[in-house]
């Protein structure tokens, strides 16, 4: 049974700091981001999804936080792979911090996970996705048609085909998910 | 009559505006036909079977098709902002949108030259983007979940996914959360919170819960919420206070749930069907609602 010591777990959220060495890369749109997260994470650079400073807050954002020292050898990654930041600058600011805390609930025969305001919920015998709630941004609802009645094997991930900030908390409930059951 | 304002998880639907009709499953508008699964479609659903419940009729939609790029929820704004105008609603809800503080801003500007000022009821990406633009008392109803509820709690998030762990750590006490939210300015006129206990509060404070009857399995189907949401809606509508309104959407949900019986693998049309009785029940005797 891949599901079993199914407990309730937390993760401790980090605290904000100022890195007068980190910067941070502005981008058109959130897809674009976890693109670039995508690529600069499989090249192995040392760089985090947070949140925008508030003079660049305009609703649904993300932004890199990155090594300003490897700026340019960052900047050539993403030149490589035809993304290109709106810009690059020192964080000047604290950046927002991502909610790292999960939630779980057992039902049973079913397993949800809740990241942040997304819900991610399984049938454990057959790893299904039977449903899929909360949020409030458009891709939602598309998620969910994409995702639900798929097995979390087969089913399209949402840092793939997700574009906004509740597409990349339902990916942090959906990678939780593989991970507690054994995928 | 009520107006809904949202988006459909279709890259290629339409910007449309029109009344609304809802055959078996499916929503039609302006030759569009859609399912009802979650999202707007199901709270249109809800909306439109609570109104014939209660004899009334002429849902308005204003829809488009988004899938999370922002760019179908940026034309509606466009549209918006040129064509709210051109209609009296009496009760209009704002829905699925991408956030966007900027075109949110120039709606409720357009909102506000209106005729006559509608009973505004936000939740979904709007209401994000209603908190975050500082404007949240311009609304009268807001209809977060409880996550959502810690994200208008919190002053500093411009989204729930930023919401502070401190804060979070809190949605056992909803009424911390609540107070903290008006005080900070970012809750609407009236609160309806979702959740394993609904709440209807207001400045003052917590003026109603409704928790029975009690189906765990509701928070793990998505849509409950957009239902809720669809049903307050149209009590508001058909002339209903707000507070007392928000108490019978919440009873009606709930018995909706109940009546389907339903796991954590149920989807909400199974839910939505059971909104007319939960409602002719729970109306019975009672004259609260004008028909």
């Amino acid at each position: 049974m891949p599901l079993l010591n199914l407990l309730f777990r937390q993760r401790l959220p980090k605290t904000q700091k100022r890195n007068p060495d980190r910067g941070i890369l502005v981008f058109e749109n959130t897809s674009e981001v976890i693109r670039a997260e995508n690529i600069l994470k499989t090249e192995g650079w040392e760089i985090r999804v947070m949140g925008p400073p508030p003079e660049i807050q305009h609703g649904c954002d993300l932004v890199i936080e990155f090594p300003l020292i490897e700026e340019l050898n960052i900047l050539r990654s993403l030149q490589e792979a035809e993304i290109s930041p709106l810009e690059a600058v020192p964080a000047s600011s604290p950046l927002l911090q991502p909610v790292d805390i999960l939630q779980i609930t057992d039902y049973g025969p079913y397993l949800m996970v809740r990241a942040a305001n997304m819900k991610l919920t399984v049938e454990k015998e057959t790893l299904t996705i039977v449903n899929i709630s909360g949020g409030g941004c458009p891709d939602v609802p598309y998620l969910a048609k994409e995702m639900v009645g798929k097995t979390l094997k087969d089913t399209p991930r949402p840092r793939e085909i997700g574009h906004t900030l509740c597409g990349y908390a339902l990916d942090l409930a959906c990678e939780d998910m593989g991970r507690r059951c054994s995928l | 009559m009520l107006a809904v304002v949202g988006t459909t998880p279709d890259q290629d639907f339409p910007l449309v505006a029109g009344k609304v009709t809802l055959h078996g499953d499916r929503i039609h508008i302006q030759g569009n036909d859609v399912s009802v699964n979650r999202g707007t479609h199901a709270l249109l659903a809800a909306a439109i079977k609570t109104a014939e419940a209660l004899g009334h009729s002429g849902t308005f939609g204003y829809l488009v098709g988004d899938i999370g790029l922002g760019d179908g929820s940026r034309l509606l704004y466009e549209y918006l902002t040129k064509h709210i105008r051109e209609y009296d609603f009496h009760t209009i809800v704002f829905h699925y949108m991408q956030p966007d503080v900027d075109w949110h801003n120039r709606v409720l500007f357009a909102v506000e030259e209106m005729n006559r000022r509608p009973v505004l009821i936000a939740d979904a990406g709007f209401m994000y983007a209603a908190k975050m633009s500082g404007q949240a008392l311009a609304y009268d109803l807001f209809t977060p979940d409880v996550g959502e509820l810690a994200f208008l709690a919190d002053e500093n998030a411009p989204h729930p996914f930023y919401t502070r762990g401190f804060i979070l750590h809190e949605e056992n006490s909803v009424p911390d959360l609540i107070s903290r939210a008006y005080r900070h300015e970012n809750a609407s006129r009236f609160l309806l919170v979702k959740g394993r206990k609904d709440y209807l509060a207001d400045q003052e404070g917590i003026r109603a819960t409704v928790d029975n009857p009690a189906e765990k399995a509701m928070e793990a189907i998505g849509g409950t919420g957009d239902t809720l949401t669809g049903i307050v809606a149209a009590l508001i509508n058909a002339g209903g206070e707000i507070d007392e309104s928000a108490v019978i959407a919440a009873k009606v949900n709930r018995l909706a749930g109940h009546y389907a019986r339903p796991s954590p693998a149920t989807q909400v049309t199974e839910i939505i069907h059971h909104i007319p009785r939960a409602l002719a029940d729970l109306l019975r005797g009672k004259k609260c609602i004008q028909n």
